[in-house]
């Protein structure tokens, strides 16, 4: 409809002005597309997809960049103990973590929810403060409050008559604390995301359910689930790239310690790439977040799409 | 009489039926309540012992009495920051960086979401999705080359961006301007189609729809993505900790991580303090803007 309006329009301006062609480039449709999707198309070519295939070509370079060494950055990762460590913490401390931000959610969500209509804003807005407080200066709370001396969590268990836990200072700890902490920053999303799910489920249906005598745990499994499906799946994976790929956490509260025991790709990319200075390592590291965000991504996409089609 | 025994008889249980349901909800509500409390309590700790950290002065900190009162509470440590010229650069980059990220980011992604939502043409489908996938790209797996990108290009133009606080407006947009386009496509793509239409059959040019109908109608919109962009922007400790190295370049999350944590002396009164007010500004945004936070938090997977 605009589209023959705008053509109509246009054949109607050259018959009276033949001399305004110029500017009537400047008014035609794809004209002005071009132009208002160039900065959008530039900065993403520039910025984002061109470093993140240099990447893959910095990977097979030797330390100092003068010399094309192949795979050989790849196989020299594949032998050191400490990259399989990588491996194994990032993986366990992405899943951990969100399958504990998606649980406290879910429940906290749900807590909210059966409040009356006009306190809820009161308690969600103190649940998402976490989210709200930059990570890197919250993980900074974090730090003084598993301090090795002067821990006030262990104040407390040693007044209550218990062992000072190592927070940071056993590998064992560290991990917990470092999950912890992100459970902490992200699970207050997750209550927001279900909480917008929650409220779109149309209310007859736990209407038609109570007439049907259904349970609490079958209006839950049969109503609830089933209709925020779609929204636990895009915030499950959101969450799985963003913590998988975390860096501010892990950097504050452990740097990679105790003997980089809590690295993830990111903190151990940091750390090789920039502060050793080996810059080709460094993007090696980082690559191997790629197969897992590629999945994750596809899913995402997927579900999107579908979403697309059905509206 | 019989009749009406029948009746009470049938009606007194569906009653008692009834309370049993109201006091099992009353039990609910008591019992979300104290969870509720719980939870907020858990989410609350962290910033009020940076507030109660803060207000502490070194000797109450290394006497280690209570860690979770203050007995002399005193605003030394804030004040000795607010006066502290080094704090105050960290403040000054931080908004300086926070903002112009804004207007750049709402510079490139509301024309372009304008465009990708309204003028379909040649390739704005894939766009979009691409659009989507970056905004999926982790900025983890970029610093690198992005730094060794920025270090040839200083050798071969002579022009440093590597340590300088104006790099990471090159950076930053990179994080916001794909979410900012995809949640303004979700919204633009809510606003009727006779709107622009009417404007274009009146003879609006492209331009004029874009500035006079749609930014004005989309303003929810806008708003939430200008706070998401603040906050990425204000928030961001890896691009600038990767990029920025000298004191004067650093924005707060480094500077309060780095410099201040650096100092051997017992000064975690300042630490806190320093992040307790680093915190202020997307807490301030958060408190009086609640709703257009939330809505922009939401989008991303409601919308589109």
């Amino acid at each position: 409809m605009s589209e023959i309006a705008v053509r109509d329009r246009s054949a109607f301006a050259v018959t009276v002005r033949p001399r305004s062609t110029w500017r009537q480039f400047f008014q035609q449709k794809s004209t002005v597309a071009f132009f208002f999707t160039l900065p959008l198309i530039l900065l993403i070519a520039v910025l984002v997809v061109y470093p993140a295939f240099y990447s893959i070509y910095l990977a097979m370079l030797s330390k100092r960049m003068d010399r094309f060494v192949g795979l050989a950055n790849f196989t020299f990762l594949f032998t050191r103990e400490t990259f399989w460590m990588v491996v194994k913490q990032s993986c366990i401390f992405a899943v951990t973590a969100v399958i504990f931000k998606a649980l406290i959610g879910f429940i906290v969500a749900h807590l909210v929810h059966t409040l009356p209509a006009e306190g809820q804003r009161k308690w969600r807005g103190m649940l998402l403060v976490p989210w709200v407080i930059p990570p890197a200066l919250s993980t900074l709370a974090w730090l003084w409050l598993f301090d090795p001396s002067y821990s006030a969590f262990n104040w407390i268990i040693v007044n209550l008559g218990g062992e000072p836990v190592p927070w940071t200072g056993d590998a064992l700890w560290a991990r917990f604390s470092v999950i912890l902490v992100n459970v902490w920053i992200g699970a207050p999303f997750f209550m927001i995301m279900y909480l917008a799910a929650l409220k779109s489920v149309p209310a007859e249906l736990y209407e038609v359910a109570a007439i049907d005598g259904a349970s609490w745990w079958q209006r839950l499994w049969y109503i609830t689930i089933p209709m925020m499906r779609n929204i636990i799946a895009i915030t499950t994976l959101f969450s799985l790239i963003v913590t998988f790929a975390n860096f501010d956490i892990v950097r504050i509260l452990t740097a990679g310690g105790p003997i980089d025991q809590t690295h993830v790709f990111a903190t151990w990319a940091f750390k090789l790439g920039i502060e050793g200075g080996d810059i080709p390592l460094g993007a090696a590291i980082s690559l191997f977040m790629v197969p897992i965000l590629t999945v994750a991504a596809v899913f995402i996409l997927r579900d999107i799409n579908k979403r697309g089609e059905r509206m | 009489m019989a009749a009406e025994a029948l009746q009470t008889s049938m009606t007194a249980p569906a009653e008692a039926d009834r309370g049993a349901v109201a006091g099992d909800r009353r039990w609910a509500l008591r019992w979300a309540y104290v969870f509720l409390t719980l939870f907020a309590a858990f989410a609350l700790m962290p910033p009020i012992y940076m507030l109660i950290t803060g207000l502490k002065t070194s000797n109450e900190i290394s006497a280690a009495t209570n860690p979770w009162w203050v007995y002399h509470p005193t605003l030394s440590n804030f004040i000795e920051l607010l006066t502290s010229p080094l704090f105050l650069t960290f403040f000054k980059n931080s908004a300086l960086v926070a903002v112009l990220t804004v207007v750049i980011t709402m510079l490139i992604s509301v024309p372009a979401a304008f465009a990708l939502s309204r003028m379909r043409f040649w390739g704005s489908g894939v766009l979009a999705t691409g659009v989507f996938l970056t905004y999926l790209i982790p900025e983890t797996l970029l610093f690198i080359p992005l730094f060794k990108m920025f270090a040839t290009f200083r050798d071969w133009t002579g022009i440093e961006l590597i340590n300088r606080w104006y790099v990471l407006l090159l950076l930053y947009p990179t994080l916001t301007v794909p979410f900012c386009t995809w949640i303004m496509i979700g919204y633009f793509a809510s606003i009727p189609k006779e709107l622009d239409e009417a404007a274009l059959i009146d003879g609006a040019s492209w331009t004029q729809t874009l500035t006079k109908i749609f930014i004005p109608v989309a303003l929810p919109g806008i708003i939430a993505a200008t706070i998401f962009a603040f906050t990425v922007a204000w928030a961001q400790f890896l691009y600038p900790l990767a990029f920025t190295t000298s004191q004067d370049q650093l924005v707060l999350s480094v500077g309060i991580a780095t410099t201040l944590i650096k100092a051997d002396v017992f000064n975690w009164g300042q630490i806190m303090a320093g992040a307790l007010l680093g915190a202020a500004p997307p807490l301030i945004i958060y408190a009086f803007l609640m709703d257009y936070y939330i809505a922009g938090l939401t989008a991303g997977a409601t919308k589109g």
